[in-house]
């Protein structure tokens, strides 16, 4: 069977088994998407936003779409993954809510969190609004894809005025169970008007199995409205990760984004932002750590609609191993947008000979009065820190380690969640130091 | 403790030292003067173990052994410590974290256990003192952001903290105010034993009315020209190198 069919046939199945719930026009935006990936097909390397990846794994290994099972998680199993115990959490096993592991009660009573099959029952209009209006999926088969199959996910509401304080912890995880499926997780964040809200999304892995994880996130930050996203990629060395997050700023609003890769034989992250309104700020950051054979691909892109925003992007990756990483950083410059003030940084650090790392930097500007750099860098470890730490007596080894780790630090500093740069710190210490960080 | 003979070294194709010999006893204070670009600094590093210099003649002595065969984190846990002209700045590892990894490093390569963070906290606590820094600097990056001063003092903590055999101190007074230079020059003083020596980097004599040295020599074209007792940086403050520098018989 052909990769196609395999989807098309998984897609029939779906449909009759429940696919067809929830409000009526639900099913007819599968079906367009369906039609929509079935024509697009899976994207080749010939295809300039996937040239340096291709995605014939993913689409030779015709994952299937996953039949609901009870989870035997437990709290104990997930806790490692808690990185603050005191977030609001929706935990989901293999794309399925976990009503048990999540605990969300102490949110604001005006601030909606639910998940989407949730608030398809309860605010299907809402919803219907939405979803799908920033995924576009017309060029994008993942997102064709995860609309046509999508299950369930995580809607979020914040009103005007109104401010999350402690973050909303999204977490998947993905176990053996899910060998060979493919899970399609979507997540909707409305911010209104001069709200705030933190979001962590994370995907991780407990017990191996080979799945594909095909996310789209859409968040919509309103008028003087701040969101930040965090996701972090700590997925199986044997899982395929596909991630679209798609934002749109209104005036003054600002939109950070944080992308932590470390998994996955194969991953794709697309974090895009549109500027729609003056003054409006997107700042995209991001690290990825990969080894051995895995392929990590990052594609931003920021799209300057309105005059006088500012966008500020530092990506960095560290490879070992065979390991291939990806950067491609877009900036598009409307002719309206005058005043623009943007910096896109994308820093590889490679720790082998065979490592490799390929960065476009892709700039089009159509204003005359704009700001706009980007600087690539791909090296090796600095002589001269190197031989400063081994002067003061430290090895070789541990110099290296160090400042790999240092390397990372920079970007890692940039996370406003002081528990969440932590966690992270310290996992990145550890990675390279194999010793704690205090 | 050091005996360096004609040595010679290069970066690249350039010879920037061209046979130099020196011998440093246990308790000594050696200045080395010279104009900029006399390969002072070249001399230090190579002293060091800087990978980015080749040793093409000579010998190099130190405690018995061929400093030359060791890497340079062999020599710094033997007991050579160089304190940075220009001191490299480590964004992301903090100056504790850096100082008792060192500090471990060569307590473990001596066969010592190592310290927790909490027993290093008082070893540090003292050396504080003796460059009265403030504990604050010790969670910022290693040099960032640090000002001129700040990084000197912050060489010379290194210093104390490590507590070298040989040291050899490059520039360590430019840029310095006057309080500056009393307190890192204090910290050199106070750290002074019979058993170790110190080699001062200099090309002004001020430093050396703090430091008073036993030795002093003018390093120019990267040979050492003259050598003498204290008086020859007073004389070379007076007169400038000129005067050593024309050739014989001109
Ligand atoms: N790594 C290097 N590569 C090339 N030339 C160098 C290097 N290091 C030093 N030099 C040159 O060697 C000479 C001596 O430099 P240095 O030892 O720094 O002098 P000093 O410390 O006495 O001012 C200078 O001409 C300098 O430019
Ligand atoms: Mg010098």
């Amino acid at each position: 069977m052909s990769p196609l069919a395999n989807y098309a046939e998984q897609f029939a199945a779906t449909a009759t088994a429940g696919g067809a719930e929830g409000p009526a026009w639900l099913p007819a935006l599968r079906q367009r998407a369906f039609d929509r990936f079935h024509a697009l097909g899976f994207p080749t390397t010939r295809n300039e936003d996937w040239h340096f990846t291709s995605v014939t794994p993913i689409a030779e290994r015709r994952f299937k779409t996953l039949k609901p099972a009870p989870t035997a998680l437990t709290g104990a199993d997930v806790a490692p993954f808690l990185i603050d115990p005191s977030w609001h959490r929706l935990v989901f096993v293999n794309g399925q809510f976990e009503p048990g592991l999540s605990q969300f009660a102490g949110l604001p009573a005006e601030v909606h969190v639910s998940t989407l099959a949730e608030a398809l029952r309860e605010r299907p209009e809402w919803v219907q609004a939405h979803l799908g209006s920033l995924a576009a999926f017309d060029d994008a088969a993942f997102t064709a894809l995860n609309t046509a199959f999508v299950q369930d996910g995580v809607v979020v509401h914040v009103p005007v005025e109104e401010t999350v304080d402690t973050p909303l912890h999204i977490l998947h995880v993905i176990d053996a169970q899910a060998q060979g499926a493919a899970i399609h997780p979507r997540l909707l964040v409305v911010a209104d008007r001069a709200s705030a809200i933190t979001v962590v999304e994370q995907f991780v892995e407990l017990g191996a199995s080979e799945h594909l994880v095909n996310a789209v996130a859409e968040i919509v930050v309103a008028d003087g409205a701040r969101v930040a996203h965090y996701k972090l990629q700590r997925e199986g060395s044997a899982a395929y990760h596909v991630g679209t997050v798609q934002a749109t700023q209104g005036r003054d609003a600002a939109f950070h984004s944080f992308s932590f890769a470390e998994g996955a034989a194969l991953s794709r992250t697309n974090i895009y932002t549109k500027l729609h309104g003056v003054n409006g700020e997107a700042r995209l950051n991001g690290l990825y750590l990969i080894d051995g054979n895995q392929h990590a691909d990052h594609q931003t892109f920021v799209e300057h609609i309105a005059e006088a925003c500012a966008s500020r992007e530092l990506y960095k990756g560290i490879l070992d191993g065979s390991s291939h990483g990806v950067f491609n950083g877009k900036v598009y410059v409307d002719p309206e947008a005058q005043k623009t003030d943007g910096k896109q940084t994308n820093k590889a650090l490679l720790l082998s000979e065979q490592a490799r790392v390929d960065t476009k930097p892709q700039l089009e500007i159509f204003a005359d009065d704009v700001k706009c750099t980007h600087g690539a860098t791909v090296g090796r470890l600095d002589a001269m820190p190197l031989f400063y730490l081994k002067s003061r007596g430290i090895s070789a080894e541990n110099a290296k380690a160090l400042l790999t780790y240092a390397f990372a630090a920079e970007v890692l500093e940039t996370i406003e969640v002081d528990t969440l740069r932590l966690e992270l710190e310290r996992a990145v210490f550890a990675r390279f130091t194999h010793t704690a960080l205090e | 403790m050091l005996t360096i003979t004609n040595l010679h070294a290069s970066a690249g194709d350039k010879e920037i030292l061209k046979g130099i010999s020196l011998t440093i006893n246990a308790g000594e204070v050696h200045a080395i003067m010279g104009p900029n670009g006399s390969g002072k600094s070249t001399l230090a590093q190579v002293i060091a173990g800087h990978p980015g210099y080749e040793v093409t003649a000579g010998t190099i002595e130190y405690l018995g052994q061929d400093l030359l065969e060791l890497e340079a984190e062999e020599r710094a846990q033997a007991g050579v410590f160089l304190a940075f002209q220009y001191p490299i700045e480590i964004p992301g590892v903090t100056n504790a974290y850096f100082l008792r990894a060192a500090y471990n490093e060569i307590r473990k390569a001596h066969g010592q256990p190592e310290l927790d963070p909490i027993e290093f906290l008082d070893v540090m606590e003292e050396k504080l003192k003796v460059v009265e820094m403030d504990a604050s600097m010790m969670q910022r990056s290693v040099n960032a952001g640090f000002s001129g001063g700040e990084k000197k003092r912050n060489e010379i903590l290194q210093m104390a903290v490590l507590a070298p055999k040989l040291a050899v101190l490059d520039e360590t007074d430019s840029g310095l105010d006057i309080d500056a230079l009393r307190i890192v020059a204090e910290g050199v003083n106070k750290l002074k034993r019979p058993d170790n020596a110190t080699i001062v980097v200099t090309h002004y004599q001020r430093l050396l009315n703090y430091i008073v040295p036993d030795h002093v020599h003018v390093l120019a074209g990267g040979r050492i020209i003259k050598s003498g007792g204290k008086e020859l940086a007073l004389e070379l403050e007076a007169k400038g190198y000129d005067w050593l520098l024309e050739p014989v018989g001109a």
